[in-house]
């Protein structure tokens, strides 16, 4: 013990620091507990309750240590370890607390290990055999008498107060990571036990069912209903929205059994939301597309999805189906020109599937009809991305949240449809003292955390913004340096914004000027702020100029180029980022080099060895009209569904239908593939290998966990075998050798290989092999040299109520669905939570139209109609009512106006004009 | 109005007050005053006073201590000594007023005592009765003799003089005064307070939060309602300076709703202060700032736990939490926080006024000055007192509380609460400090004092302790949790005749792992009425678990009745009055208790005639001669 204290500075100013373990000498970070320096020099301290992701908590008391110069025995878990302090952590008073502990626990803990899911993952277990509990010393107790009932009611989990522990994880797990809040310690004493509010069934509280509380209960307390232990665990990338978390799929027997964050994972550090934690079993449901199908012949195209399966298609080979998709794709590309096809890419398909695809639209069908839906989702942001700074994605990292001080969130339910960066938000701003604003028509749970709001109208975002920077500029809050040395075209903006004085924004937004002085002083005054925006900021008429507006405010206040700061577009689709990078856009090549460019296009054509298309394609939104008027006749639809995701559904309908030949590769018989002439089955993304690209440009790997169920392939697999049908074959054997050409004609990808992605994926730009990829952009400069200022003028949304159609319809994702439910309506926990559509409405609203609650209403646009039982909720603001677009039974898309905005093609689904009406039964 | 004017103004109206005329008389209004009947005889003195046509100033004051004797007043007849009358009820009331108010009699037979200058035939000095002359009166100084709710009153007495003092001093002077006066935490802990103040005004930090604990849980402790609500300012003073002299510009008083008399007397103490601008943004004028927000409690003991309070006050469930940080350096909010009691907080104001050495000379070396207790349990005079440190357990019980009621033997005294621990009959010549109580194996606590006679069971009273710190537990952390439920358990079965030999070996070693383990105040000091009831008591134990007998035949479990054969007469009484039907017998038929059927409920020792006496309650044993079925009763020779 030759204990002199020492204190060491490392080469960044933190200090370690020395203590004395059981007589050997522990180097430990300043700051931490006595616990992690222990455990961090391999010394085995037992605790139930302390989890480094959770403050320091000190409730099993099973941690206690000695420490010299310190009275009676501390928890090691919340006791600072200081330089020379010497600890013993196992003396004979030490192990007689814990051994006392441990008893009282096993005197009052009912269950049975033999019958408890728990088993083997037990830590109580695992700890009582650490400490040698004696049955007989267990015997000297009263035994506790108390039976709780168990709480089934949520379709994820169980909650047996039985086992619990009371450790609080779940409680700290619910308030410090999901900073939800659901449950919490009630009652005092022996009768003190873990309650919602109220003490009602989990299922009816506000739980948002991430399971945080799941994954760490310790004992049997709180178990998943579904799980299995795994065989073996594979690491790979959620396929939900775009945050793309790391997980680890269990596997067993060929089947997904169980599911986990992956702690390691920058992403998300172990966290997952409802359907990333319980959304997998969608893979193994008897609906999956098994065989490829073939339409029985004289069975019209507009037969009704309600049928039978087998009185619409017939099942074949795969030689078959092929043989004649490619016969009907030359067939047409020979009588009618190439561009009489076109196909649909997918943004939950990997970035090799995806390549493929736009590799098969151009070298051999030989167009650029190639889009996908990133069309619907954030075309308006590579448009308006492009145009400020030269690039359309999201300029920072998650990381970078940590260092900011302001967070602007506007037209995006982050929690709902982001919750992993949702919840990070909710923690900077909860404990870290982050200031938020929240700009939404709708109150959102973010609004709750906000210290300013802002419920504009829909479709005035462009006048807020400009009623913003107007006050920036006014109150000489601009970053005077940065607008000189880094933009241009601010002297335009200025004089247009001049004119949006808070008195003019507050009568076209319906904002108060003194909520927007206080926004723009907040924003003007903090150092570092981003701006986090969705679908509420793209998806209208104006999607461009909001975009543009958006990257104003940024440009004015100097908040981009630093970390801490940023543009932030939350992309929607696991992998919409990764589908627009690798090329599927009708206008650009992989790494968007325009098509349009001779050099961009000879460099492809020598490297496909073909003759390329000089003319870019018709957008998505295009091809209804396109079809329409004739001019494409035959398309490819892999991995979407246009017929719930289109605006004006109806009108997309009559279109394919009057396809001459409709190809459709899916997981599911989705309602746009019982349309087809030719069904696909493909693999779903844990039966294949490839890679992911989330919203902050992170390319991520995933990994084959199954095998596809049947005779299901992976997307690039069939593309690439279509493609040797037509005469021109692919060769890639593997995922990885489409990467390796992809990053060989795509600057930005050009370091992405698979084997550099094992640990933590990279962030493009990478270059090259030797990058380590890019955390934020534009620390040196613009994409486009200078960043540059759009004077945005104000234009009203394309439809406005008239009064026939007198309230305001927006649409929207919840948390417990995704995209058109193929995958989330066929997750048995998901669909149990959520199982159905509703029309939310403001209760003066329903008042008004004589509507309560369940009531079934029909919701009636210009462009059809559509019925959906009514939630009446203050989320929903006066004239205003919102519908998720999840379910076909009440597809909101029927309802939504395809009028596009004029530069992105992107259609006005937050703004449509409606009738709300009450039909005849009342639903419950 | 400068501090001065207002003083000025304050004792022109005291002294106007003293020097009336008229009749004066103060009535024990604090909460003890009101539940003894207060309110009654405030209405029959209104009345009477109207009716009778006296002229006379009725004046509510808090309690003084002697709660034995409420309901109580004070008459003050112009050049007389005042007169206090205890134990009233109307008709006495009314009986005063005609012989004294109106005649001049006095009443020496209903009379207390005396105060102020002359004497009265057979009337003895107030201050000179037992129960008052070994008590120093510094926290209660003004309880019993100013309005609470007149701020004037307070200030004519001296009140508000320490605040003015300290503002004249820096901060750090004022601290050193605090710590000169050896002032030791009045909750219970007994941590120099100059010291805690000097953490927290070394802490880094630009917000300081003070703090007054008024969370007062203890089960029979009342001292510090009736402080409150019979001196609020003297508490409010002591706040001010201690946010002064740490740096804190907002305080709290976090109070138990249970004493909805305090905080309303709180609230028009502080709306006072404003008006006087004694508390707000410049406080006399000394460019001092503070402002005090009252937090009402919820009714959870571990609240008064200075961990669990902030988590509470902050909006939180109220569980403590590990130290360190102390809450000195982070405390409310994360900000350094000083959290006093209220007695500590009266002391401190009556330091300032007079001098740490003033203060100094009252106690021992160790433990200076005083402390308040409430006195409880059997003994005669129950009540609120203030003793200086140092004093007996025997002067306290015998003197001020003028010993065992009905006789009785003295077997024990609590202190502390249910934190506390038992002193043994034996020990009764202990003073009363925090070394010696410590020793004993009891602590200070916040002033419960329980006295135990013979009639006592210990295994029942120390449950009794338990089964409170049990329900009480916040839960959070599991030796105090599961271990005050296991202890309760088994003290349970000792005393329900199921206890185990190995229990008391058990027991103690709970207790031990159990005081070491807890995270809070409230487990570490939980098992203390075990550890110090067996280690005084353990023949009691022993004789519940070995003996199935409860000498004090207070465990229902192990008592038993019978009717004794050449005692009972068949008068059917019992009989008929057994809520069970356990007594078997007829008209002058020896009675048979059935002792399967048997409650013990005692009902027929209760209505059994006392000439007969036939009803019997026994522990351990059975009498002799007990017979099985009614045989008729011998005619008496």
């Amino acid at each position: 013990m030759s204990a002199i204290p020492t204190t060491k500075v490392g080469e960044n100013g933190t200090a370690s620091i020395k203590l004395i373990v059981n007589g050997e000498e522990v180097e430990a970070k300043r700051g931490a507990t006595v616990l992690e320096a222990a455990l961090g020099a391999g010394i085995y301290i037992p605790t139930l309750c302390y989890d480094p992701d959770l403050k320091p908590y000190g409730g099993c008391r099973l941690c206690v240590v000695e420490i010299e110069k310190m009275r009676g025995l501390v928890s090691s878990c919340t006791t600072p370890a200081t330089d020379g302090m010497v600890v013993h952590t196992e003396t004979p008073r030490v192990n007689q607390s814990r051994r006392i502990t441990m008893e009282l626990i096993i005197a009052n803990h009912h269950g049975d290990c033999l019958t408890c899911a728990k088993s083997q993952d037990c830590n109580l277990l695992k700890i009582a055999r650490y400490l040698g509990i004696e049955q007989d010393r267990v015997e000297r107790l009263r035994k506790g008498t108390q039976v709780l009932p168990v709480d089934d009611s949520h379709p994820a989990f169980l909650h047996d107060p039985n086992k619990c522990i009371l450790c609080a994880k779940c409680v700290r797990a619910c308030h410090e990571i999901a900073v939800v809040g659901a449950i919490d310690i009630a009652f005092r004493g022996s009768s003190a036990r873990i309650a919602t509010f109220g003490d009602k069934p989990i299922a009816e509280s506000i739980c948002k069912s991430c399971g945080e509380c799941v994954m760490r209960c310790p004992t049997g307390a709180l178990v998943p209903k579904w799980e299995k232990p795994p065989a073996e665990e594979i690491k790979t990338i959620c396929p939900y929205c775009g945050v793309g978390c790391s997980i680890y799929l269990g596997v067993l027997d060929n089947k997904v059994v169980s599911v986990r964050g992956d702690p390691e994972g920058s992403t998300n550090r172990g966290s997952l939301c409802v359907k990333g934690r319980w959304g997998y079993d969608f893979l193994s449901h008897p609906e999956r597309l098994t065989t490829p199908l073939i339409r029985i012949p004289g069975v019209p195209c507009g037969a009704g999805h309600d049928g039978k399966v087998h009185e619409i298609f017939r099942e074949t080979s795969w030689d078959e189906a092929l043989e004649l998709a490619a016969n009907k794709l030359l067939e047409l590309k020979q009588a009618r020109g190439a561009d009489s096809i076109a196909a649909l890419s997918s943004a939950k398909c990997t970035n090799e599937d995806n390549y493929a695809m736009q590799k098969f639209v151009r070298a051999v069908i030989g167009t650029n009809n190639i889009d996908h839906c990133a069309r619907l989702c954030h075309a308006s942001t590579v448009v308006g991305g492009i145009a400020a700074f030269g690039q359309g994605a999201m300029s920072n990292s998650y990381s970078d949240f940590e260092k900011t001080e302001l967070f602007f969130v506007i037209g995006s339910n982050t929690t709902e449809c982001h919750p992993i960066i949702g919840s990070m938000i909710k923690r900077r701003v909860r404990f870290g003292g982050a200031k938020l604003i929240v700009a939404d028509p709708r109150s959102i749970e973010l609004s709750d955390f906000a210290t300013v709001r802002l419920p504009h109208k829909p479709g005035t975002d462009v006048a807020l913004l400009n009623g913003l920077m107007h006050v920036i500029i006014r109150d000489g809050l601009e970053d005077k340096e940065f607008i000189r040395k880094r933009t241009e075209g601010f002297e335009d903006m200025r004089q247009l914004v001049e004119g949006f004085t808070p008195e003019v924004v507050e009568a076209t937004t319906g904002v108060p000027k003194a909520d927007l002085e206080a926004a723009a002083c907040l924003f003007g005054e903090t150092k570092s702020a981003c701006i986090l925006y969705g679908m509420g900021i793209t998806q209208h008429t104006t999607g461009t100029d909001n975009v543009k507006s958006v990257a104003n405010l940024l440009l004015l206040t100097g908040n981009i180029g630093r970390e801490g700061t940023g543009f932030s577009p939350l992309r929607g689709q696991n992998n919409v980022q990764g589908a627009c990078d690798i090329g599927a856009l009708p206008n650009v090549y992989p790494g968007y080099q325009r098509v349009d460019d001779p050099a961009l296009r000879m460099k492809f054509e020598t490297a496909w060895g073909c003759k390329l298309s000089d003319r870019p394609g018709v957008t998505v939104t295009e091809i209804a009209n396109a079809i329409l008027g004739g001019d494409i006749k035959g398309l490819y639809v892999m991995g979407e569904n246009p017929m719930l995701s289109e605006p004006n559904l109806e009108h997309f309908r009559q279109a394919l239908e009057k396809l001459e030949f409709l190809v459709v590769q899916d997981i599911f018989l989705s309602e746009t593939a019982w349309l087809a002439d030719v069904v696909f089955p493909a693999a779903a993304f844990a039966e294949k290998d490839g890679t992911f690209t989330n919203t902050e440009r992170r390319v991520q790997r995933v990994r084959q966990a199954v095998l596809p169920p049947g005779e299901a392939k992976a997307d690039w697999e069939i593309i690439s075998a279509l493609a040797g049908k037509m005469g021109k074959p692919f060769g890639y054997q593997t995922a990885s050798q489409i990467m390796e050409e992809a990053a060989s004609l795509t600057p930005v990808y050009g370091g992405i290989r698979f084997e550099r992605l094992d640990h933590d994926g990279l962030q493009w730009p990478c270059p090259d092999t030797s990058h380590p990829g890019t955390s934020f952009l534009y620390q040196d400069g613009f994409a486009r040299g200078r960043g540059k200022f759009h004077a945005v003028d104000y234009i009203p949304p394309a439809e406005s109520i008239s009064k026939k159609y007198p309230l305001v319809l927006t649409t929207g994702r919840i948390l417990e669905h995704w995209h058109t439910g193929t995958m989330s309506r066929r997750a048995n926990v998901l669909s149990e939570l959520c199982p159905s559509g509703v029309v939310e409405m403001h209760p003066g609203d329903a008042a008004r139209l004589g509507l309560i609650e369940g009531d079934l209403v029909v919701v009636t646009s210009k462009r059809g109609w559509v019925e959906a039982p009514l939630h009446i909720t203050e989320k929903s603001p006066p004239g205003v009512i919102f519908m998720p677009f999840h379910w076909r039974e009440a597809a909101a898309n029927i309802l939504t106006n395809d009028a596009l905005d004029p530069l992105a093609k992107i259609p006005e689904y937050k703004v449509s004009a409606v009738n709300a009406v009450r039909r005849r039964k009342k639903l419950r | 109005m400068s501090f001065e004017e207002i003083k000025s103004q304050a004792i022109l109206q005291w002294k106007t007050m003293q020097q009336s005329e008229s009749i004066r008389i103060l009535i024990g209004m604090g909460t003890c005053g009101r539940a003894a009947g207060a309110e009654d005889i405030l209405d029959v003195l209104n009345q009477e006073l109207v009716k009778q046509d006296i002229q006379a100033d009725i004046l509510p004051v808090g309690c003084i201590g002697l709660c034995y004797a409420e309901p109580l007043i004070e008459v003050i007849k112009p050049g007389k000594p005042s007169v206090f009358y205890g134990n009233l009820t109307p008709e006495l009331m009314s009986e005063i007023i005609a012989d004294y108010l109106i005649a001049d009699n006095p009443r020496s037979d209903l009379a207390l005592g005396t105060r102020g200058e002359g004497t009265l035939d057979g009337i003895p000095k107030f201050f000179n009765l037992s129960v008052l002359k070994p008590q120093v009166r510094i926290s209660l100084r003004n309880c019993g003799n100013i309005d609470p709710e007149n701020i004037n009153h307070y200030i004519a007495n001296g009140g508000y003089e320490g605040l003015a003092k300290a503002l004249r001093m820096k901060p750090q002077e004022v601290i050193v005064e605090i710590k000169k006066s050896g002032l030791r935490g009045r909750g219970g802990a007994g941590f120099a307070t100059g010291v805690k103040w000097q953490f927290c005004h070394d802490a880094p930090g630009d917000i300081k939060y003070v703090i007054c604990n008024a969370d007062e849980g203890d089960p029979g402790a009342f001292m510090d309602r009736a402080l409150l609500e019979g001196d609020p300012h003297a508490v409010l003073e002591g706040i001010l300076i201690g946010a002064y002299a740490i740096g804190a510009t907002e305080g709290y008083i976090y109070i138990r709703a249970e004493y909805p008399l305090a905080i309303q007397r709180l609230r028009i103490a502080i709306r006072q202060m404003e008006e006087y601008g004694l508390i707000g943004d410049d406080i006399m004028g000394s460019g001092f700032k503070f402002h005090i927000k009252i937090k009402e409690g919820a009714g959870a003991f571990v609240c008064g736990e200075e961990t669990a309070m902030m988590a509470s006050i902050e909006g939180r469930r109220g569980m403590p939490r590990s130290r360190p940080p102390f809450p000195a350096q982070s405390g409310l909010w994360g900000k350094p926080t000083n959290i006093n009691n209220v007695e500590t907080w009266s002391d401190v104001s009556a330091i300032l006024a007079k001098g740490a050495d003033w203060y100094a000379g009252y106690g021992t070396e160790k433990s200076k000055g005083t402390k308040n207790f409430s006195l409880a349990g059997k003994v005669v005079r129950t009540g609120l007192i203030e003793v200086p440190m140092g004093i007996s357990l025997r002067e306290i019980v015998y003197e001020i509380g003028g010993g065992i009621p009905e006789g009785k033997r003295l077997k024990a005294v609590q202190t502390g609460g249910p934190s506390g621990g038992f002193i043994p009959e034996s020990l009764i010549d202990l003073p009363v400090d925090y070394e010696s109580l410590t020793q004993a194996g009891s602590i200070m606590g916040s002033g419960g004092m329980v006295v135990i006679d013979e009639d006592t069971c210990m295994v029942d009273m120390t449950k009794f302790f338990l089964t409170f710190t049990q329900a009480e537990s916040c839960g959070k952390c599991i030796p105090c949790r599961w271990g005050t439920k296991q202890m309760l358990d088994i003290l349970e079965d000792i005393a329900n005749g199921r206890g185990r030999p190995g229990d008391i070996a058990l027991l103690q070693e709970l207790a031990e792992s159990i005081k070491d383990g807890s995270l809070c105040g409230l487990g570490q000091t939980a098992p203390n009425p075990v550890l110090t009831s067996i280690r005084y008591f353990r023949d009691e134990y022993e004789e519940h678990i070995f003996e199935r007998r409860c000498s004090a035949m207070q465990c229902q479990a192990l008592i038993s009745y019978y009717i004794l054969p050449d005692k009972c007469q068949g008068c059917m009484i019992c009989a008929r009055n057994c809520p069970v039907q356990a007594i078997e017998g007829g008209k002058r038929m020896v009675h048979v208790i059935d002792q399967d059927k048997c409650i013990n409920c005692g009902i027929c020792l209760d209505v059994c005639p006392p000439k007969f006496g036939a009803v019997v309650k026994v522990s351990g044993t059975k009498p002799s001669d007990i017979p099985e079925r009614p045989v008729p009763v011998v005619a008496k020779s």
